[in-house]
């Protein structure tokens, strides 16, 4: 099939268009599109460019606030930090891929997130990544675990960006179809951003990096594909990743920026050159001329249709003033990048692409950008899962209970993870993986930079609004740990078929409850992502609305404890009992995955989560806030498998939803005896309660006069140490 | 008998270890080499001597753990 023939009703199928779509093209265009056209539209059109499914959904979220610089629609959002400084970040998915060629896969989505960060103008100082695995006895499953984690290292690390957090999940419904949610935090000052716009007619396009290979091609759309057993045909179009090209193409481009040579610049993600080119001249309300003989291609032969729909990795575009172009190829060469003039900006809103000294295509941008088809599709509202009668839950073994938590994966360490990943370079960490959020300096400033990634798919496939308003509770809550004050979420939607209803109807409560939490924390929502089709042979996986928050601390002073010490007073600062509704004792112990998930009481929450900022900041406490498996959970973290504690539950309160009882909010809190009038004082008003003393080497804990719980906390380390362990081995 | 497989990125895939010789290379002066492709030799000694059963086990091999089949390919060449 040749670039220039003409499309047919079949060939917008295979291109994953509707018979609808096609006839629009057909009516949009006045013709018949030439079948590089068809792939442009495709491309466009998919789910992953287009947001076709979500975006009529999306605009319920708060996107302003006063720190707020660049919300949704740039390559990643920007937000102030004060001092002359601002933060950019981002979150991405890149499921399919990985699920492919675990390694490559991830690898690539680190490199690609990385892109959308400094091409902004930032220089990226942070990645996280929130990781979703199905059974690890699951077909392939450990191989995936192992590729999709040495990816992630392997590119953060030859890249010099440090990988300081994240978290990971298990649950059979990601069997077949796994999600790897990457995330990058950047800072720039605030007078360096930059953004992906096309404008000044006469300007030049200039690309810069990597060739142009056969790799990738539809990528987009696949990612808009629910996969079959036919996905292996579909193999060949994973990308390869070339870290060290991508470490200087982030030197090369912030040397441009910072010496103001370029007017716009945008890499080549998902769609490749299409996407760059179409966003950046929509944006501008420009159009642009491109000569395709001048893209560099890295194999013989290429065709308009492939260098315009490639993924090769670490390519950008940028647009320069025609007297900036020759400077602009001096620094690219410094770096040893090869860049060429590829085209124009012209006044009109279209995109002219010549090849071989004749037109390739010609498309006018408003039916491919702004007028691409919205969809409102059919949903039914999710019914959220209902209590269940429980058995009995007194008189337990609670000892037996708890082992039985922790050695489950979901409980695992994920140390052997994040060992694999340079936590530090850079040398401004100051809290890396392992804790409940990372925080890290700004160069040359007392500011800390905080980033969370949070989401209880578990509640949110029981209760789609409550599970997703708790996720950003439970990040609120873990910058709190690191007195960090939220102010800007991203987002990464992970959902099955937007065209199910049930799944719809998911998609459409989550969005509407991290709106409605991320309004009462008063956090907006500059930057995300949707990853729809996440499903195999019918099968969707659990509803994962992965929130990412930063924050920030005005001046770090002290480095923020997540362990307690031998003689530090224990407090619960929140309710003394949880709910096990949805909770991971109901899942793992009772093997129920049952309702209710309560909704967030966000009052509550606020206050408590202001204190508990506090004392972290003024270093009078250590805090770890309450979520997966409750009290229990958070003591074993507290004690690191070292320092024991003795705890006292008062004689009313129910051991079971005092032990693991979740959804409550609140934090354990420690200090020192002598800071203790401090703390209390901080607290004045709130629920406090004093459980005991850490001390020893084993959890004690008593419900009343009566011992309830003592095992030795190396026991229970250990039993979270095993779960991955063979990570080290693989 | 010595199995000798032969392990190469596929053609579309991106090879940066051998760009990164390439550009060495031009450096050095040998501007005339225009591209390079790094790949793998294995040497095996395997005990038997039906030569299909031989190729059909190595191949076997190369599919589960000597080569990964979705970006590189593999050939068995056998004495």
């Amino acid at each position: 099939m040749k670039w220039d023939a003409p499309a047919t009703v079949e060939l917008a199928r295979e291109h994953g268009l509707s018979q609808k779509e096609y006839e629009r093209i057909l009516s949009d265009l006045g013709r018949v599109p030439n079948l590089t056209e068809l792939g442009i539209f495709a491309a466009l059109w998919s789910e992953h460019c287009s947001y076709k499914s979500s975006r009529i959904h999306l605009k319920k979220f708060p996107m302003r606030g006063p720190r707020v610089v660049q919300g949704p629609g740039e390559n990643a959002g920007v937000v102030d930090l004060g001092q002359g400084w601002v933060t950019v970040f981002k979150m991405e998915s890149h499921n399919h891929p990985s699920f492919i060629e675990p390694y490559q896969g991830a690898a690539t989505g680190v490199g690609g997130i990385l892109r959308d960060v400094f091409t902004m103008g930032a220089r990226p100082v942070m990645l996280l990544d929130s990781l979703r695995f199905g059974a690890l006895d699951a077909s392939r499953m450990t191989h995936l675990v192992d590729g999709v984690v040495r990816g992630i290292g392997d590119y953060g690390n030859c890249v010099g960006v440090p990988t300081v957090g994240g978290e990971v999940d298990f649950h059979p419904s990601y069997n077949g179809n796994i999600l790897v949610n990457a995330m990058c935090v950047g800072v720039a000052r605030a007078d360096g951003i930059f953004y992906g716009r096309a404008s000044g007619p006469g300007n030049r396009v200039v690309y810069l990096g990597s060739k142009t290979g056969r790799d990738g091609i539809h990528g987009a759309t696949m990612a808009s594909d629910v996969f079959d057993e036919s996905a292996s045909a579909k193999r060949p179009t994973v990308q390869v990743g070339d870290p060290f090209t991508e470490k200087l193409l982030i030197e090369c481009c912030l040397e441009l920026m910072g010496d103001g040579l370029v007017v716009g610049i945008q890499d080549m993600g998902a769609a490749g050159l299409t996407s760059s080119a179409f966003e950046m001249a929509a944006r501008a309300g420009c159009g642009l001329t491109l000569d395709l003989s001048k893209v560099p291609a890295r194999e013989r032969g290429m065709t308009p249709y492939e260098l315009m729909l490639s993924e090769s990795q670490e390519r950008m575009v940028l647009v320069v003033t025609p007297d900036n172009v020759a400077p602009v190829l001096d620094v690219c060469g410094r770096w040893g990048l090869d860049a060429i003039e590829i085209g124009t900006v012209i006044p009109e809103s279209e995109v002219v692409a010549s090849f071989d000294g004749r037109q390739a295509f010609r498309l006018p941008l408003a039916p491919l950008v702004d007028e691409a088809p919205r969809y409102e599709r059919p949903w039914v509202p999710p019914v959220p899962a209902a209590a269940v009668t429980l058995p009995k839950l007194h008189d337990r073994d609670w000892e037996a209970d708890l082992r039985e938590l922790l050695a489950s994966p979901v409980f695992a360490s994920s140390r052997p993870i994040w060992q694999q990943y340079d936590q530090s370079v850079g040398a401004s960490t100051v809290v890396g993986p392992g804790a409940d959020a990372a925080l890290q300096l700004v160069e040359g400033t007392n500011i800390g930079l905080a980033a969370t990634t949070d989401c209880n798919a578990l509640a949110c496939s029981l209760d789609p609004f409550n599970g997703a308003a708790q996720a950003v509770a439970e990040a609120v809550r873990n910058l709190a740990c690191v007195g960090a004050e939220p102010i800007g979420v991203t987002d990464c939607l992970n959902f099955g078929s937007p065209e199910n209803p049930g799944i719809m109807g998911q998609f459409v409560a989550a969005v509407d409850g991290l709106a409605e939490a991320c309004r009462a924390f008063e956090v907006p929502v500059v930057s995300g992502n949707v990853s729809f089709y996440n499903e195999t042979s019918g099968t969707a996986i659990q509803p994962t609305p992965t929130v990412g928050m930063v924050g920030v601390v005005p001046e770090v002073r002290c480095r923020p404890r997540s362990h307690w010490q031998v003689g530090d007073a224990i407090y619960l600062l929140g309710p003394l009992e949880g709910e096990l509704g949805g909770s991971r004792y109901l899942q793992i112990v009772l093997g129920l995955e049952a309702g209710p998930v309560p909704g967030v009481d966000y009052e509550a929450e606020r206050r408590s989560a202001a204190v508990a900022r506090e004392l972290v900041r003024l270093g009078l406490a250590a805090a770890k806030d309450l979520s997966d498996g409750g009290l229990a959970v958070a003591a074993v973290e507290m004690s690191a498998g070292t320092v024991g504690c003795k705890l006292t539950l008062p004689s009313g309160v129910s051991p079971v939803r005092a032990l693991f009882g979740e959804w409550r909010g609140g934090f354990l809190l420690t200090a020192p005896v002598p800071l203790e009038p401090a703390l209390e004082r901080a607290c004045h008003g709130l629920p406090l309660t004093r459980l005991g003393i850490a001390g020893g080497t084993k959890l004690v804990v008593a419900h009343g006069r009566k011992t309830v719980l003592e095992v030795p906390v190396a026991e229970l380390a250990a039993l979270g140490e095993k779960g991955l362990g063979w990570l080290y081995e693989a | 008998m010595l199995v000798e497989v032969r392990v190469k990125l596929k053609e579309q895939v991106l090879d940066p270890q051998g760009e990164a010789i390439r550009r060495v290379l031009s450096g050095l002066g040998y501007g005339e080499i225009e591209q390079v492709r790094v790949g793998k030799l294995m040497l095996l000694e395997v005990a038997g001597t039906d030569a299909p059963e031989v190729r059909s086990r190595v191949e076997e091999a190369c599919k589960e753990v000597l080569a990964n089949p979705v970006i590189e390919e593999y050939e068995v060449r056998l004495p």
